[in-house]
């Protein structure tokens, strides 16, 4: 990509067929403009967008997995989310990370009805879904309903708790481990956790 | 930090509807909950968000509602939570707290 | 009354239909405004919180908030806020705007 050299800028966007729509023409101007005043590099635009796409949800699936192979940890992991995520080597930068427990009758579901508050240094960046009006609408009302969207049918004797994280903190479901997987490593575990059960509108897949 | 309330501590979020950045969600105005956990302190995101940042940080909580308590209609599990976090302004004991105070 | 007291945003609880969950892959302008918005918000720098980029986005006013995709909210809140403390002017906005367009009509003549 070259385009992120701004200022001269001849290469238009790689994603750009039609013309350039208002919006788009703001970011390259705006973007331009603070590279000219000093305010970011050219290379700390690119540095900050490879650094966000190599966040994956496989960073969530690797403390998951790691929580439910070493009681301690997941202590820990519970006790201080942001420590715990930091000692397997995860950078959180600024995130308070609350990690939620699945039990065998609670169920936990995370969403951000006032914007999009998402755990990214764990997760990568949100789903559609989580930024749409109809999930950050009706899961704080009828969770069991849009659940049952996500295709998780949750027994009737579970409660399930829905987390509004609308200030500092982010949140991470702990899911429960899947039944006969006492056998599985550690690695072959965290492929059993994918982002949607991280957030908790889904459960881990089964072996 | 001075945190006035403590986990376990039964709470209302105020009625109030004040134009501009506002950190508490709409429907949770009025209602009565239990605080879950002290968050820690922070600055109050409802002064940053203009740019004033010379506040001192109050105590955020994580308040938990029964769903039959928030939505007088809710059809779904009678145990069912909703948590929201909540910074310290927008709290109050409720009237049971403070006849046992 | 108080209804006049909610933003746009502020939708919890309201009654919606099905949740859509199509992905679509993100463009690279939408990933270099995410870029800006955390490198502008880092503890070195602090130009732009993200609580000011929210208070933007919600002041964009409720037509605007749902005609707008994500990322249109945050680039227009983000330079919003940036106008508001003088880090750049809507004239040079303006005219490097005119820029980029006429670079881009440019290059599709060629």
């Amino acid at each position: 990509m070259t385009d992120q050299h701004a200022g001269h800028d001849h290469t238009p966007p790689a994603d750009q067929d039609g013309p350039l729509t208002y919006y788009q023409t703001m970011e390259i101007a705006l973007r331009e403009l603070l590279v000219e005043k000093g305010v970011v590099t050219a290379d700390q635009i690119r540095a900050a967008v490879e650094a966000m796409d190599a966040r994956t949800p496989a960073a969530g699936g690797r403390v998951v997995a790691k929580a439910w192979c070493d009681l301690d940890f997941k202590q820990r992991l519970i006790a201080d989310g942001t420590a715990a995520c930091e000692e397997l080597g995860i950078d959180m930068g600024p995130t308070r990370l609350v990690v939620v427990e699945n039990t065998d009758d609670i169920h936990n579901v995370i969403v951000c009805t006032l914007c999009s508050c998402y755990p990214r240094m764990l997760l990568g960046p949100p789903p559609d879904w989580y930024k749409s009006r109809a999930y950050r609408s009706r899961v704080v009302r009828e969770p069991r309903a849009v659940l049952r969207e996500f295709g998780t049918e949750l027994p009737d004797h579970f409660d399930v708790r829905v987390h509004d994280s609308t200030a500092d903190m982010r949140y991470l479901v702990l899911p429960r481990r899947p039944d006969g997987t006492s056998n599985l490593s550690e690695e072959a575990l965290a492929d059993l956790v994918g982002r949607d059960c991280l957030v908790g509108v889904t459960l881990p897949r089964l072996p | 930090m001075n945190a006035r309330f403590g986990p376990g501590d039964a709470v209302r979020v105020r009625v109030a509807y004040p134009p501009g950045h506002v950190r508490t969600p709409y429907y949770i105005r009025g209602r009565e909950g239990v605080v879950e956990r002290v968050c820690g302190a922070f600055r109050n995101p409802e002064e940053l968000a203009y740019g004033r940042s010379d506040g001192q940080p109050m105590a955020l909580y994580r308040v938990r509602f029964l769903q039959r308590d928030v939505w007088p209609d809710y059809a779904e599990g009678g145990g069912d939570t909703l948590d929201v976090e909540i910074y310290e302004h927008w709290l109050e004991p409720t009237a049971a707290r403070e006849s046992t105070e | 009354m108080q209804e006049a007291g909610r933003g746009p945003h502020d939708m919890g609880g309201e009654s919606a239909g099905p949740v859509d969950q199509a992905a679509h892959d993100r463009l690279m302008w939408e990933k270099r405004v995410d870029a800006l918005v955390t490198l502008l918000g880092h503890k070195d720098r602090q130009v732009l919180r993200v609580d000011e980029l929210r208070r933007g986005i919600e002041q964009l006013g409720a037509a605007a908030y749902d005609r707008m995709s994500y990322y249109e909210r945050w680039v227009a809140s983000m330079t919003n806020v940036l106008l508001e403390k003088g880090i750049i002017t809507s004239d040079e906005l303006g005219r490097r705007m005119a820029e980029v367009e006429a670079r881009q009509a440019e290059e599709a003549g060629r």
